[in-house]
């Protein structure tokens, strides 16, 4: 299956681990990734306000390029935008969302965008690769793993953008449980835990580091105290503020104890027998690699 | 039949002036009386110092162009611009690196574009202005620097930036991040620049220094290119 894809800023520069293993485990369930020939910034974070409509130019005109994918042959009848990125996947939603519900903006927009060649029409769709792997199955993904993950418990975390608001989440906000249904097919055992879908403090890690290493120390505390060995997330802030802030963390509260965390498809790959080149765990703060192996799993 | 020339009203800065059709901005312009000491260059579209902007007749947009590239037209409105004041970050190239944190640091504003692409509708090069700022917010030099290649750095796009972005001073540090560290070296610059620093081409310099213009001119249109 080819599909069209939105690759994101982040997945191009810092998060490039996140990007490698999604596209090589894909491949190995029958997902070809078509990156978006042309690309811009998300937008990220959707704008909210009635009257401002010119922050919906980025997102909608990201789904232009996947109607000029369909008519230069590049994906065939697939209208459907795949996202790794979290953040990119809210972002887009919801502008997507709100233009199919206010026609007004919409034309606003395109006229706006007269040097496109097409007008969007609404009729894209924003899917997350979770959503995606769910529809294929999740016995396509038991039936690739080659290297048990058994030994490994994994505490999924969700944060907000996957979730919030209801009508973009890919599950249900309180109780979701696409992430442990994944975990589950890798071999490995979900952890149940209480802040699987706390924020993690978002941009507050810019201007208001404070805040973030506490709900860092309370998320991550949690994750352990819960059994977790590893926590898996499928968005870049998320993960900056989880694991490379537990130097911060770390320097408040000594006592704190570091605990890996990784994007979902990095251990996709390592299920997958997939090469160390492609799981990308140097590209973590915390590199899982001794607690993996400690749990006889070889990278 | 009569050889009158043909003559088309402009308003340059709101004044009505009678100028030769077919004449360019510039030369209307000069043709109306003003001498122009800024905002003039090469006159062969190569420069980039002589930004415009006017507006046709019947037409509410507001177009930028090079004022010795653009033609007149009946009832259009003139103004050049002689010099825009856009801010220029100093920095040491071989301080540097050819990665995003560069960008960050020296270019803040290009993490505020929102992808309204008016740059890339003021742009008289035709440049893809948008999406090299966007390759530069993904960290990606090489292609931003590809992208804005054709730029003379007329500073339109900067004028009409709603996000502020000094796009055509961040494409020139794409380049020049491009050319010291990422592209690929070629052996043949090496050597050329080795063979001017040893005077091998002092002769024909000298010569070319005391050639008239026509002379000149006449040489390099009829110049050989070897290619290996």
């Amino acid at each position: 299956m080819k599909i069209p894809y939105y690759p994101g800023c982040t997945l191009k520069s810092t998060a490039k681990h996140f990007e490698i293993s999604a596209i090589e485990s894909a491949k190995k369930i029958g997902i070809e990734f078509v990156e978006l020939p042309r690309w811009n910034c998300c937008g990220v974070v959707a704008s909210l306000a009635d009257d401002d409509i010119m922050h919906n130019l980025a997102p909608v005109r990201n789904m232009i390029r996947v109607l000029e994918m369909n008519r230069d042959g590049l994906v065939k009848d697939e209208k459907r935008l795949l996202t790794l990125c979290s953040m990119c996947f809210n972002t887009l939603s919801r502008a997507n969302n709100r233009i199919k519900k206010k026609s007004d903006d919409l034309d606003i927009l395109n006229d706006f965008m007269y040097k496109e060649d097409i007008d969007y029409d609404g009729s894209v769709e924003i899917i997350h690769f979770l959503e995606i792997i769910q529809e294929l199955g999740f016995d396509k993904i038991e039936k690739n793993v080659k290297k048990s993950l058994s030994n490994l418990k994994i505490a999924p975390y969700y944060g907000c953008m996957l979730l919030r608001p209801k009508d973009v989440g890919i599950d249900d906000p309180e109780r979701p449980t696409i992430f442990e249904k994944f975990i589950t097919s890798l071999s490995a055992k979900p952890v149940e835990w209480n802040n699987k879908n706390k924020c993690c403090g978002s941009f507050l890690t810019v201007d208001n580091k404070e805040i973030v290493v506490e709900l860092g120390n309370d998320i991550l505390t949690d994750a352990k105290n819960s059994g977790a060995d590893i926590i898996v997330t499928s968005c870049p802030l998320c993960a900056f503020n989880l694991d490379n802030r537990q130097k911060n963390i770390k320097a408040k509260y000594p006592e704190f104890k570091e605990i890996p965390v990784v994007y979902f498809t990095q251990l996709m790959a390592l299920a997958f027998g997939l090469s160390k080149e492609i799981t990308g765990f140097d590209g973590n703060f915390i590199n899982p690699t001794k607690l993996l192996k400690s749990k006889n799993i070889e990278i | 039949m009569s050889n009158k020339q043909e003559m088309v009203k402009v308003f340059i800065m709101g004044e009505a002036h009678e100028v030769p059709a077919g004449s360019t901005i510039i030369m209307a312009f000069e043709y109306a009386g003003y001498q122009l000491k800024k905002g003039v260059g090469c006159r062969e579209g190569f420069c980039g110092a002589c930004a415009t902007v006017y507006r046709e007749k019947g037409n509410y947009k507001l177009q930028g162009g090079l004022a010795c590239q653009t033609v007149v037209s009946d009832g259009m409105s003139l103004v050049q611009i002689p010099f825009v004041p856009a801010e220029k970050p100093v920095y040491d190239m071989d301080k540097i690196t050819p990665d995003i944190n560069t960008i960050k640091e020296l270019f803040p504003t290009v993490f505020r574009c929102v992808s309204c692409n008016t740059c890339t509708k003021a742009c008289p090069q035709d440049i893809q202005v948008m999406d090299y700022i966007q390759a530069l917010k993904q960290g990606n030099i090489a292609k931003a620097a590809d992208l804005s290649f054709d730029c003379i750095r007329c500073g339109l796009c900067a004028l009409r930036c709603p996000a502020e972005i000094v796009q055509y001073n961040a494409g020139t540090l794409a380049r020049r991040l491009y050319g010291k560290y990422l592209a690929k070296k070629s052996p043949e610059l090496k050597n050329r620049v080795e063979e001017i620093n040893d005077g091998k081409y002092k002769k024909e310099i000298q010569e070319m220094k005391e050639m008239d213009r026509t002379k000149l001119s006449e040489k390099y249109y009829t110049r050989e290119i070897k290619l290996k």
